[in-house]
């Protein structure tokens, strides 16, 4: 009995996303079974690979899972969102094709951009984190600024144009890599989840942060680098950021400092909440973010299965979002498990009643 | 008395907007000073008010909404929507009267929506308002994807109204005397900004909403009806929103799906500059109006400089912002009512000396 309730504990927080997720999959059902099919063919470069919705929702949703990654870690230990992550990702992926733009594309230049571009990206992330960490702006204020100025940062480093870089390479890393039929992203997102987790079991990592977005003073009291601790998460999310720049300027083979990951910080951070953590910081769970973003992402292929408009998704989304947090309110929470308390009594009084 | 009431230590709400009014006129008499041609014209500063009213609105409307501690993130959706159901109506044969009270009605039920949402289920602000917006601007491109434009007389006879003041007009170089011009929208703005204004001031409501931003449970045992108070906040930004739609109508005159876009964080922006902290309970109109003014300021001072690239408006404005957040975490932290770390080694050094 003590094991179930801890259980319960530990996985009802993911009660959420995977209800989301399911939500979707049944109605996916219902509506069309050949949603799920996954076939073998053979694209314009000559390779086999597989399509289908089920592959381009996974290969979709690499960049928000990871974006989502880093996301939790800020809201676990600041309390709040970074809104810059779309605009820092674009000046991430204009560094990264700047610098292979300057001569031959070989991997070992790919590896310089990518370092370059993560340097950058974190730089970026540690102004962030210090106007959040040393000087106690709010997150979402402090990161309004690189939200404001980024997107044409990436403009000015692109010389007022928008750059293409064109080689297999670049094409491996954003499509598929030859010989493998499954796109790369995903094995991207995978290696990144690989990570977190071996950091969260091998370092105080996952603690500190929810030690810093508990009770910061109680943190610090504890001995905890609190400034420290939430710098370090907004850097880990430069991290991320730079990753998902060089992903998503990868698939395209250019960079369009307008349309490179727009609006992918409101997505990144429902996908945090739908994963069932509290934006006000805290306890985390970031498989629920993780979940929530391949929610989000399903969601959008199905409305456009559904040959939904592309620009009238956003609706259709908006309904959607809403009652996930509907139900997962903590009021509607309470007057459900009333309900059913007081038909349990009901059921009761009346066996009693029965029985005398 | 009035001895005593110059001992009394200044708020930090009114510390912020003293700040806030002091750079903005120290940056525009600076123009005057370097630029000169335009700026010395009032009709800089009336076209800045022209083009920003709706900005004015909303900004007042965002400012409620984080002096209760919450935020709205759908008001430029909400504009763009409103804007978008009006000229379609317009073009439709509806009247001016008619597409008013739809700008409202779309208002009203967008801030019923969010207050229900965030009072009384207790659901994330950011969250709703962020379902507030998409909806809205997928709702937008369901009304119409193509760009539309009004061309019902009777709203056209009122987006070319202009309110002439003579005395503050300019005499051109073949010697006619060329009016300052207000549009019909910064009238619609000053009124609101006056109402919001005499509402967080003087009235019980306004009141409510600086307490329950401030702290929440000492409102509660004060008395005061948190879950109506800030369902109020939602309502009266929604309405504010489908105003500012209306007034951003009859300056523009045309409906895109893209219009207004980021005029939330604009609004956000100008709130802050204005000195309202985002924790909630401490926020000025007057701030907010001089914050908006301000942002729009420096565009016109970029574009005076000859920084004639795209990028140059959005990164001076980063950097302003940039600079007012700091200036008010130190000034927060030096009033020692927590904001900045990094200066409090600093002043406990002076309260060392000073012992």
């Amino acid at each position: 009995m003590k094991g179930t309730s801890k259980f319960r504990s530990e996985y009802s927080q993911l009660l959420i996303p995977l209800i989301a997720l399911a939500l979707i999959v049944i109605f996916n059902l219902f509506r069309d079974p050949t949603f799920f099919s996954v076939m073998l063919t053979t694209n314009n470069l000559g390779n086999t690979v597989l399509t289908g919705n089920l592959v381009s929702i996974l290969n979709g949703a690499s960049e928000l899972a990871i974006l989502s990654m880093g996301m939790t870690l800020v809201t676990a230990a600041c309390g709040g969102q970074d809104i810059s992550v779309g605009a820092a990702a674009a000046i991430a992926g204009s560094v990264f094709i700047k610098i292979l733009r300057v001569g031959a594309i070989t991997p070992g230049t790919i590896l310089l951009a990518f370092l370059t571009c993560c340097v950058v990206a974190m730089l970026f992330a540690a102004f962030n984190g210090t106007l959040v960490a040393v000087f106690n702006i709010q997150p979402m204020i402090a990161t309004l600024i690189l939200f404001t100025a980024g997107r044409s940062v990436a403009y000015w480093i692109n010389g007022g144009a928008t750059p293409t870089v064109s080689s297999p390479l670049i094409t491996a890393i954003g499509g598929f890599i030859p010989g493998i039929p499954i796109p790369t992203p995903i094995f991207i997102v995978i290696i990144c989840g690989i990570l977190f987790a071996l950091a969260f079991k091998f370092t105080n990592l996952a603690l500190y942060m929810q030690a810093v977005g508990i009770n910061q003073g109680a943190a610090r009291l504890n001995g905890i680098n609190t400034v420290g601790t939430k710098l370090l998460s907004f850097i880990i999310l430069g991290l991320c950021v730079a990753v998902a720049g060089c992903i998503g300027v990868s698939r395209l083979g250019l960079i369009n400092h307008e349309t490179l990951l727009i609006e992918i910080e409101m997505d990144a951070i429902l996908a945090v909440a739908i994963g069932g953590n509290a934006l006000g910081g805290g306890k985390f769970k970031m498989a629920g973010s993780v979940i929530g973003a391949y929610a989000i992402q399903a969601l959008t292929t199905t409305l456009y299965a559904m040959r939904v408009s592309s620009t009238s998704i956003k609706a259709y989304k908006a309904v959607v979002i809403i009652l996930i947090v509907v139900i997962g309110s903590p009021i509607v929470k309470d007057a459900i498990n009333k309900y059913f308390a007081k038909n349990k009594q009901k059921r009761a009084t009346v066996a009693t009643g029965g029985e005398q | 008395m009035k001895q005593k009431s110059l001992k009394e230590p200044i708020t930090d709400t009114n510390l912020l907007l003293a700040i806030t009014i002091g750079i903005f006129f120290a940056m525009y008499i600076l123009a005057m000073v370097v630029w000169g041609g335009g700026f010395l014209r009032p009709q800089q500063l009336f076209d800045i008010f022209n083009n920003n009213a709706a900005l004015i609105i909303v900004s007042c409307g965002l400012t409620i909404v984080m002096i209760a501690g919450g935020i709205d993130i759908s008001v430029g959706g909400v504009i763009a929507l409103v804007v978008m159901s009006c000229v379609v109506h317009l073009d439709n044969g509806g009247s001016v009267f008619s597409a008013l009270m739809m700008a409202l009605g779309i208002g009203v039920i967008f801030g019923l929506v969010h207050g229900y949402l965030v009072a009384y289920l207790e659901i994330q602000p950011f969250i709703v308002t962020l379902a507030g917006m998409f909806f809205a601007r997928g709702m937008t491109t369901v009304v119409s994807i193509e760009p539309q434009t009004a061309q019902n007389a009777e709203f056209l006879a009122l987006k070319d109204f202009r309110v002439e003041i003579p005395w503050l007009g300019y005499v051109t170089k073949s010697g006619d005397l060329i009016p300052g011009r207000l549009e019909v929208g910064v009238l619609i703005a000053m009124v609101v900004v006056v109402l919001a204004f005499v509402m967080l001031r003087w009235t019980r409501a306004g009141r409510s909403l600086y307490a329950v931003g401030g702290n929440r449970q000492s409102a509660m045992m004060l008395g005061i009806n948190v879950r109506r108070t800030r369902f109020m906040s939602y309502l009266i930004s929604g309405v504010l929103s489908g105003i500012a739609g209306f007034v951003f109508l009859t300056h523009t005159g045309a409906g895109n799906a893209t219009n207004a876009a980021g005029a939330e964080m604009n609004a956000i922006a100008s709130s802050i500059i204005g000195g309202t902290l985002l924790t909630g309970g401490v926020g000025n109109i007057i701030g907010t109006l001089f914050g908006a003014l301000s942002l729009n300021t420096i565009k016109a001072i970029v574009v005076a400089s000859g920084l004639r690239e795209p990028w140059w408006q959005s990164i001076t404005t980063g950097a302003m912002l940039c600079f007012f957040i700091l200036l008010q975490s130190v000034v927060l932290s030096v009033r020692g009512k927590g904001g900045s770390k990094a200066m409090q080694p600093l002043l406990r050094k002076k309260e060392a000396k000073n012992e």
